[in-house]
């Protein structure tokens, strides 16, 4: 396992929003984290990027013990996440949100331009777009940017919350494909989503939460054919 | 009054207007990146300034000792002496007040910001028991043996009460911003040399004229205030945008969030923000000490709400907002005391303060160091 999640309780306040979670993500593979709205999954992703505090359980990622560490050294590690909502800075340029992703490595500009260029191949559209301001970006250009300005922190855990909100269909088709195409390039991927059924498609393993417990989990093709989650996340 | 007179009164005050505003201006950007980054109004970015003006003073009479007459006279220099005692004094300054503003930062804001901060719990323990020790002992020696043993006892409840996780209120941060302005002004009011009284800068410079604009003889002083201002806030904008941490204060001012997930270290930024607000007020000061040679314990107090005014007035969090507002204000104020009479000066500035919140809210440039591309 790349990363493994043990018995995560957080709290926001007195309120426990996850209440002793644990799964994993296997090493090259795609796993989903599915469920209803106010489940837990945002908290669950912020949690794993550092910027939430753990009461108890533990995170490991590749075999070192990241429960209490800082965020930014967590993408040092190669933990990068695309947020809910995109988190794109809206008064930068395209080309300066991308730089943000390098912001933890600096220096070695050969490598960024190399990575700039396949960011820029997965996703022509925003080389077009490289001087426009991030706030006048459309929601899928948003999220194009978003995911390619993880990519450039070069992540072996890509963390991506809910990539296809709010997108048209066609467009999520497209995400979806991209996040394959990511995958099979070596990079782990732990998906959040609501769209259930596209991302059971994709993943090899999934996790339902709900109400800040895993209530089911297995591989996404047995999840897909499950009933009960059928019914509850698939329309039947 | 001749038509002559009139206009040559004009460019005159237009002249002091833009040299008084370019300072406000530079005051201002610590108002405003300080706001930008954390959405605090920082009130003791004052008292920042005025410790740099006393990091000029001390630069000049200290390390340069340069006395404030010779044989009877101003110790004026001229040529590369003066540029670099002009170089050093303005680095000192600017290191006294970034430094100042790092500590407070440190010791006012983020033990409440709820990190888990213990160094700032164990200083600001201590400044408190220095503090209330003074209310009681007028004798220092025993004030600092009272506060180091009651030290870690306080460190301790605050550790307590700020412990990680938990963010103070809003109201909290305001309360701390005062009590650190307070402190800090007092500080200097009771164990500077004069007290309360003013202290006299030596005058390196020879206030000659330079230039005559319209009619109106330009001196120097005010040349250097206006370019150097100019200079240092070009500085601060390609150090805002073109460099690695500069891009991390704009990221932060726009999304902490999402800045921290992408590796950005936010207590980092915090600090290199109240450095740059402190650099540039440090650079202020010296540039004030230029024109009026002299300096006090409160010189921040009337200037620091001024340059607060001018950052809400050019829209706060708005580095070209903090320049616009602050020339506007300079030149207004200057106008209108020519008009009204000196003594309404505060008056007409804190109007026009009033009329551009009631008919723009958000200031001129409205938009934050967030939105704006500055
Ligand atoms: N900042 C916060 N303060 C207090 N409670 C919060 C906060 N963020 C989330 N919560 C609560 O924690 C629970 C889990 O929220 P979370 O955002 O993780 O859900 P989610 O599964 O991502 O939902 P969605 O599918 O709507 O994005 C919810 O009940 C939510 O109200
Ligand atoms: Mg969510």
């Amino acid at each position: 396992m790349l990363l493994e999640v043990t018995d995560l309780h957080v709290f926001y306040g007195r309120i426990e929003a996850i209440k002793g979670i644990s799964f994993g993500v296997g090493e090259g593979e795609i796993t989903t984290l599915i469920g209803a709205n106010g489940a837990g999954k945002t908290t669950t992703m912020r949690t794993i990027s550092g910027v939430r505090t753990v009461t108890q359980g533990s995170v490991i990622f590749d075999g070192q013990d990241i429960t209490k560490m800082a965020p930014h050294d967590r993408v040092k590690l190669g933990i990068c996440q695309a947020p809910e909502g995109r988190g794109i800075f809206p008064g930068m340029t395209v080309r300066e949100n991308l730089d943000m992703g390098t912001y933890v490595r600096g220096g070695d500009s050969a490598q960024k331009a190399a990575d700039l260029a396949h960011v820029f191949h997965l996703f022509p559209r925003l080389e077009e777009r490289i001087s426009q301001l991030g706030g006048t970006l459309s929601g899928g250009e948003q999220q194009m940017l978003a995911i390619g300005r993880a990519l450039m922190s070069r992540p072996r855990l890509l963390l991506l919350d809910e990539p296809s909100m709010g997108l048209a269909p066609m467009l999520i088709a497209q995400i979806f494909e991209i996040i394959k195409q990511i995958n099979s390039e070596g990079i782990s991927v732990l998906l959040v989503e609501q769209n259930a059924t596209q991302a059971l498609r994709v993943a090899h393993r999934g996790y339902v939460l709900e109400t800040g417990y895993v209530v089911k989990d297995g591989s996404g093709h047995d999840l897909l054919e499950d009933p009960a989650v059928r019914a509850a996340y698939l329309g039947g | 009054m001749p038509d002559w007179l009139i206009i040559r009164t004009f460019w005159d005050l237009t002249v002091t207007g833009l040299a008084l505003g370019s300072i406000y201006a530079l005051v201002a950007l610590g108002y405003t990146l300080v706001y930008g980054v954390l959405r605090l109004i920082n009130f003791a970015h004052s008292e920042i300034f005025m410790v740099g003006t006393f990091g000029s003073l001390l630069a000049s009479s200290q390390f340069l000792n340069i006395p404030l007459l010779e044989d009877g006279n101003y110790p004026y220099r001229a040529g590369m002496t003066l540029i670099f005692f002009l170089v050093v004094i303005l680095i000192i300054a600017m290191v006294f007040s970034g430094i100042s503003a790092v500590l407070l930062e440190r010791v006012a804001y983020r033990p409440l910001r709820g990190n888990g901060d213990s160094i700032g719990a164990v200083a600001l323990a201590f400044l408190t028991a220095f503090i209330v020790s003074l209310i009681f002992i007028d004798d220092t020696q025993v004030n600092v043996i009272i506060s180091l043993v009651l030290t870690a006892p306080i460190a301790y409840s605050y550790l307590r009460i700020f412990k990680r996780g938990r963010k103070a209120p809003r109201l909290a941060f305001l309360i701390s911003a005062i009590g650190a302005s307070t402190a800090i002004a007092e500080a200097v009011g009771v164990w500077g040399t004069h007290g309360r009284d003013q202290y006299q800068t030596a005058r390196i410079l020879e206030k000659k004229t330079v230039f005559n604009l319209f009619g109106t003889d330009v001196r120097i002083d005010y040349v250097i205030v206006i370019v150097g201002a100019l200079l240092m806030m070009t500085a601060l904008t390609l150090f805002v945008n073109k460099t690695r941490l500069g891009r991390g204060v704009r990221a932060v001012a726009q999304d902490a969030e999402t800045s921290r997930i992408l590796g950005v270290n936010v207590d980092m930024i915090i600090i290199v923000t109240f450095a740059l607000g402190g650099v540039m007020a440090g650079g202020a000061a010296m540039l004030f000490t230029l024109v009026y040679d002299q300096t006090r314990f409160n010189i921040g107090f009337i200037l620091g709400v001024k340059s607060f005014t001018a950052a809400v007035l050019g829209g706060i969090g708005n580095l070209k907002g903090a320049l616009l507002g602050g020339l506007v204000l300079g030149l207004v104020e200057n106008y209108g005391s020519a008009i009204f009479g000196g003594q309404w000066k505060d008056v007409i500035a804190f109007t026009v303060l009033l009329v551009v919140l009631m008919f723009r809210p958000t200031g001129l440039l409205g938009e934050s160091l967030g939105k704006a591309r500055v």
